[in-house]
């Protein structure tokens, strides 16, 4: 499946905006691409392994915190991962 | 050397201060579509985007996550990428907030602030978070140029 890496974080992606990576569930998708591109980790994950508040994952168009099964969720080739984090501010 | 110049055209730099006169009292906000380099941001493309903080959108605001993904679909088809977004202050200096800061994780990139006085657009500054991490990120003040013969829009 493909992987959408978002601007900031293609300094470790070899600034390929795109990877892809093989898998069957979310989780393993993301161990794929954090296997390859180590550096990644911190930046995606907190220490004990949980997403950083502010990253957010779709499977295609779906928040995966939101999906019944999460990371456990299962995934095919057709599908893709868009790795978007958070825009907000106000004065 | 970190990238201190934010490149725009005359046109999108008065779309975007536009905007903010339009939203106000509220903050309105987009993304900036272009390419980055050793020099700076160059800015092809402005998107407005929605602003969800509907509950404080004179002081807050947020972009929907599916809306970035979207915006940044359009610009992979025409081989833009995310370099930066915008929002007004209304009746606020164009300064970065600690909310700015706090909320800003798009290491690279441009964030643009407008203040908008009694609507009407007033200062543009541009601010670069430098850095590598979220734990060493700063804002660097970014030097602004419009207008130096950036082709002219190709809307989204």
């Amino acid at each position: 499946m493909k992987i959408f890496i978002p601007t900031p974080l293609r300094a470790y992606t070899g600034k390929q905006d795109t990877v892809e990576v093989g898998g069957a569930t979310i989780h393993e998708a993301l161990g794929g691409l954090t296997s390859r591109y180590p550096d990644l980790r911190k930046h995606l994950f907190t220490d004990d392994g949980k997403l950083r508040s502010f990253v957010n994952v779709y499977l295609n168009d779906e928040d995966i915190r939101y999906l019944d099964a999460k990371e456990q969720t299962a995934v095919s080739e057709k599908d893709s991962l868009s790795i978007i984090p958070s825009i907000a501010g106000g004065c | 050397m970190s990238a201190t110049t934010l490149t725009i055209s005359g046109e999108l730099y008065e779309t975007i201060r536009r905007h903010g006169e339009r939203t106000y009292p509220h903050e309105c906000c987009g993304v900036l579509l272009g390419r980055s380099d050793d020099q700076g941001n160059t800015v092809e493309s402005a998107v407005e985007a929605g602003n969800t903080r509907t509950d404080s959108a004179h002081n807050r605001y947020n972009i929907a996550p599916q809306e970035l993904i979207r915006i940044q679909r359009q610009g992979r088809e025409r081989g833009l990428d995310i370099v930066g977004f915008y929002h007004s202050h209304p009746d606020h200096p164009a300064q970065w907030s600690k909310t700015d800061f706090e909320e800003a994780h798009w290491i690279g990139c441009s964030y643009v602030i407008t203040s908008v006085e009694q609507g009407t657009a007033k200062v543009t500054n541009s601010f670069l978070l430098a850095g590598t991490t979220e734990e060493d990120k700063r804002f660097e003040d970014q030097r602004v140029v419009v207008g130096s013969g950036v082709p002219d829009a190709v809307r989204c």
